[in-house]
């Protein structure tokens, strides 16, 4: 099966031509770089996305602080996620980079804090 | 009134003022930051998603980190920062500045050498569109939903219309939709999108969120909150009403552009160029005003916060040489805007020393060549594989390129051409 794409890795935005049979990528063109032919093989056989949102608080000053993924998720996974991130109320003080959610479902990927609040 | 007395003013503590302020205080200079919001960072702090800091760190990083580590960098160079203060007044008395601003304390007037104006800029809405229908309740730019949703936390509607195919708007498709409420549709006038091309594809395509190129919202409808909008084909630079259908929608979000903030500019005598909003300014970053000093999305706006920042520590480092009084004292010469350029900051260049320029294309190439010309001498060339409006370029004049030209530093001329 043959589907164009739109890399998402870097400003440059190329157009991918890819070609698919039964389960691999066989044949990618488009691309100005090594990074677009990985992303073409990721979107067409296992699609992933970094999340961003933000977790309520108790914080006065920031009642709702900025999260996000520390790597890219399946896609399958983000309602789940957000879901789980609305769902949460974190106490404060947290620090910029620290972990709100470990290891997501066995995915290997983290939640962390995107910014530093006191109280 | 209280009064206080400073090396160096920055007014605005986002991206831009935030790096201008740590370099001229690394330098030892007496350095305040005055800011209207209470807490620094700008317009960083609401744009949690990701993509900043590539050029600038090596990783992807959401605007409120990035805004932390010059945060960070201002707190351990002992720059003051004045929060909740808004300055309504810049008076000029020969080389020495007031500054006036306004908080509950009252007025605080700083007496300052340098002035660096880093206020950003703001969001055409739809006064400045002019969008004709009624006046509901729902109608917000693309950036105040992001301030409601990402700071406030409040979700601003259910069922949105997107007018503008800019960065913020499409980055808010996706954020509206991860928080529960539909986006019916992005309209843009244009026959393209003027956001980047990934960002169509991960914040509507991923959501199957339609795109109507060429259209434009000819009226909004609704009493107490909006009902829905008509959307009609733009041909020939007007609505075509036979082709009007309608989108539901209780809220309307507009991306339509943004304007450099610059009342306080023109009011100090600070002349604005009309191809980017913004002062013009010398090789040094300062505006006709001497003194007053300009950086960031006052002057031109910017696509990438990385180059907001490297573009207010070179002026950072400007002011630093000014208050030094150890400026190269060699005449400065014009640099204009030639084929598809619309624009190139700053307008002056000097010999001797590395200088960055920026620019923007007037339209969209493959596979371009960057030409740098005094009369028809080539002083550097570049092939790029693309240019596009949306995407600013950059190069660095080095002394070895202006090596060879005369004392009266002639005018350069920069071009793009297709190849």
């Amino acid at each position: 099966m043959k589907k164009k794409l739109i890399c998402i890795i870097c400003p440059a935005g190329c157009t991918i031509e890819t070609e698919t049979d039964d389960a691999d990528l066989v044949k990618v063109s488009g691309n100005k770089c090594p990074r677009g032919a990985e992303y073409a093989r990721k979107e067409l056989l296992s699609p992933e996305r970094t999340v961003t949102a933000v977790v309520p608080s108790d914080s006065e000053v920031l009642p709702f602080i900025p999260v996000r993924t520390d790597k890219a998720i399946s896609r399958n996974l983000v309602s789940q996620l957000l879901k789980t991130i609305y769902s949460i109320k974190v106490k404060t003080p947290v620090k910029r980079g620290s972990v709100l959610i470990e290891n997501f479902q066995a995915s290997g990927v983290n939640v962390i804090f995107s910014r530093s609040v006191k109280n | 009134m209280i009064k206080k007395t400073y090396d160096a003013i920055i007014i605005g503590g986002g991206a831009a003022g935030l790096s201008a302020a740590w370099n001229v205080a690394k330098a030892g200079f007496s350095t305040a930051i005055i800011e209207r919001e209470n807490c620094l960072g700008g317009i960083l702090n609401q744009c949690i998603h990701t993509g900043f800091g590539l050029h600038r760190f090596g990783k992807e990083l959401s605007g409120p980190e990035y805004a932390e580590m010059d945060i960070d960098l201002v707190a351990a160079n002992k720059v003051d920062s004045f929060i909740n203060t808004t300055v309504f007044e810049i008076r000029s008395n020969g080389i020495l500045k007031s500054v006036f601003a306004s908080s509950a304390e009252g007025v605080t007037e700083f007496e300052t050498r340098a002035v660096i104006l880093s206020m950003g800029c703001r969001e055409r809405n739809r006064g400045n569109l002019g969008i004709p229908g009624t006046r509901p309740s729902g109608i917000m730019t693309a950036g105040l939903a992001q301030r409601l949703l990402n700071i406030e936390g409040y979700l601003p509607g259910r069922k949105a219309v997107i007018i503008g195919s800019g960065d913020i708007g499409l980055i808010m498709a996706r954020r509206l939709t991860w928080s529960g409420a539909i986006v019916m549709g992005v309209i843009e006038i244009l026959p393209y999108p003027s956001g980047l091309a990934r960002n169509i594809a991960q914040c509507l395509d991923d959501f199957e969120i339609p795109l109507y190129l060429g259209h434009t919202v000819s009226a909004i409808n609704g009493k107490e909150r909006v009902e829905s909008v008509d959307v009609s084909p733009f041909k020939d630079g007007v609505p075509s009403l036979s082709g009007t259908f309608k989108i539901d929608c209780d809220t309307v979000l507009i991306s339509a552009g943004l304007i450099p903030e610059n009342e306080l500019s023109v009011k100090a005598g600070v002349k604005l160029s009309n191809a980017t909003g913004g002062p013009y300014v010398d090789s040094s970053m300062m505006t006709n005003v001497p003194g007053i000093f300009a950086c960031g999305n006052v002057l031109h706006v910017h696509d990438l916060v990385d180059y907001v920042s490297e573009e207010s520590e070179n002026c950072g480092s400007a002011v630093v040489s000014y208050l030094s009084s150890d400026e190269c004292s060699c005449t400065q010469g014009n640099i204009s805007a030639g084929s598809n350029i619309k624009y190139i900051v700053p307008s002056k260049y000097r010999t001797g020393i590395p200088q960055k320029f920026y620019m923007r294309s007037l339209m969209p190439f493959e596979n371009a060549m960057l030409t740098v010309k005094c009369a028809d001498k080539i002083l550097f060339e570049r092939k790029l594989k693309y240019v596009r409006p949306p995407e600013m370029q950059s190069f660095t004049l080095t002394p070895e390129m202006t090596d060879g030209l005369n004392e009266n530093s002639p005018e350069i001329n920069v071009s793009l051409t297709e190849v």
